[in-house]
């Protein structure tokens, strides 16, 4: 048996299929996993999320001990309530994991990773904030819930106390703020609008079943992923892992090597790594034949070259194939995908696939 | 409890069998395996005339999850395969013992192994705990 998180008995009460996920026991679907990604293009959903875990961090110098962390800078984080994305690197510059810290006012920082990774990442974030005197605190007594869609903020908005929801509403992108026990950050992982929610997890049902009454549709980590993968962002293990550097996995944005005196693990290697030139890349597939692209899959370019498919899956907003996967630097348009022995065809793009419920590629 | 309808033939792997009139045999996934499929979004049915053993994967069914193998309960050469799914896999979904059918095919004679009967089958599903 899996951890459970606070919301494990409603998902079986939903009728929700549950699988292993990290460790975890969690929904993968409830009724069907193609309406509820449509729910989340079209409307809204709700998706738990407590799995993942949430660390707090402080200190005095707990912005410098990030500075050092992190591949991206939290030093552009200058107003309370602003996030930013990162990798968080080993001296080879692979990545241990991908996160969103949240700047919280003072000196106190909130990290968000992965479930699958939490044990290695508290060891490895614990480890080196001793250097910097910085508390590490998981917060293991909240739950998360991500609440996406074009109605998602608006839905969300009215479980809190009138008097709240405007300032709710006027969080900007990739912003969050406390409201009384919650924390609500404009985040997501699907390509639409939304929030997630962090609030302890004793009010983590109630706030469910508000939002189901609210017209939010459950929805399962399977969704989840055709959501995240039109949107191209890459899940942790699959499109990425420790012996990937961001820069092949179409990460680089997320690196600050700017300001060149900001020493933080990875660096030199990511150094080497930009001088040389990254040999390999992590595109978008878009399958032009019928069937189903899947990661391990091998990819063969015109030149003769191959790659592998990290993630793919059928993109229910496209009613096609849409794959990442990862091959040689370089301009390619068409490839071959090797399914079951079959070379089937299939177009390199610049993700994402889809946006706030628009096709970008056809 | 999934629908099992009484006068097919069924396998442990989740497929069943009708006898046609014509002396061919149909043969499809059940509804226990298309639900937890879940929606299925590609089939990649055999040519007719490809010969088949019993136990040969023969056809894969697609969900938004995973590729699963479909494995041909009965010896035979294939007669015809379903022309609807490649434009419609949801039937299999929708309509897993009719028009979800996959294959039609001809036996190649001799006993036809160990395929399970209607009740044989609900007590398999009531084994595996659903």
């Amino acid at each position: 048996m899996g951890r459970h998180t606070p919301l494990y008995d409603l998902h079986r009460s939903q009728g929700a299929r549950l699988v292993d996920f990290g460790g975890w026991d969690m929904p993968v679907q409830y009724a069907s996993q193609i309406e509820e990604h449509h729910a989340v293009r079209g409307a809204a959903g709700v998706f738990d999320v407590s799995h993942m875990c949430i660390i707090d961090l402080s200190g005095a110098r707990t912005r410098e001990f990030l500075q050092f962390l992190l591949a991206n800078d939290v030093g552009k984080l200058a107003h309370a309530g602003k996030a930013l994305y990162s990798c968080m690197l080993n001296e080879t510059g692979g990545v241990i994991d991908d996160l969103i810290a949240y700047f919280l006012g003072g000196s106190d920082f909130r990290l968000v990773v992965n479930a699958g990774t939490r044990d290695k990442d508290l060891q490895w974030i614990r480890r080196h904030a001793q250097d910097f005197g910085v508390a590490v605190r998981e917060r293991a007594e909240l739950a998360m819930l991500a609440v996406q869609g074009p109605q998602a903020r608006h839905k969300s908005a009215s479980l809190l106390a009138s008097a709240e929801r405007e300032r709710a509403l006027a969080l900007p992108a990739f912003c969050g703020a406390p409201f009384a026990q919650w924390f609500i950050a404009r985040t997501g992982y699907t390509g639409e609008d939304g929030f997630e929610i962090m609030l302890p997890a004793t009010q983590a049902v109630q706030a469910w079943l508000d939002l189901n009454a609210l017209g939010v549709v459950s929805c399962g980590l399977g969704a989840r992923d055709t959501l995240r993968l039109e949107a191209g962002m890459n899940l942790y293990g699959n499109d990425m892992n420790e012996s990937t550097h961001p820069f092949e996995s179409a990460l680089g944005w997320t690196v600050a090597l700017a300001p060149a005196a900001r020493r933080f693990i990875g660096r030199e290697a990511l150094e080497r790594v930009t001088a040389a030139g990254s040999a390999r890349a992590l595109v978008g597939l878009v399958l032009e034949d019928r069937g189903v692209l899947r990661s391990h899959q091998r990819v063969i370019l015109p030149d003769g070259g191959t790659g592998e498919i990290t993630s793919g899956t059928f993109s229910p907003t496209l009613e096609r194939s849409i794959a990442l996967a990862r091959i040689p630097s370089g301009p390619v348009e068409r490839v071959a995908v090797d399914i079951r022995g079959k070379l089937l065809a299939a177009r390199a793009v610049k993700p994402p696939f889809v946006r706030a419920g628009k096709p970008l590629v056809s | 409890m999934s629908q099992v309808p009484a006068d097919l033939q069924y396998t442990k792997s989740h497929e069943w069998v009708r006898k046609l009139d014509d002396g061919t045999v149909e043969i499809g996934i059940t509804d226990h395996a298309q639900h937890a499929l879940g929606d299925l979004v590609f089939a990649e049915v055999p040519d007719k005339g490809r010969v088949l053993a019993a136990g040969e994967a023969c056809a894969v069914v697609e969900s938004v999850k995973a590729a699963s193998d479909v494995y041909c309960p009965v010896a035979g050469e294939v007669t015809a395969a379903n022309p609807e799914l490649a434009r419609t896999p949801e039937l299999i979904n929708q309509d897993a013992f009719g028009r979800g059918w996959l294959l039609r095919l001809k036996p190649a004679g001799g006993a036809a192994g160990a395929l399970l009967s209607a009740t044989e089958y609900e007590a398999l599903l009531r084994a595996e705990g659903s």
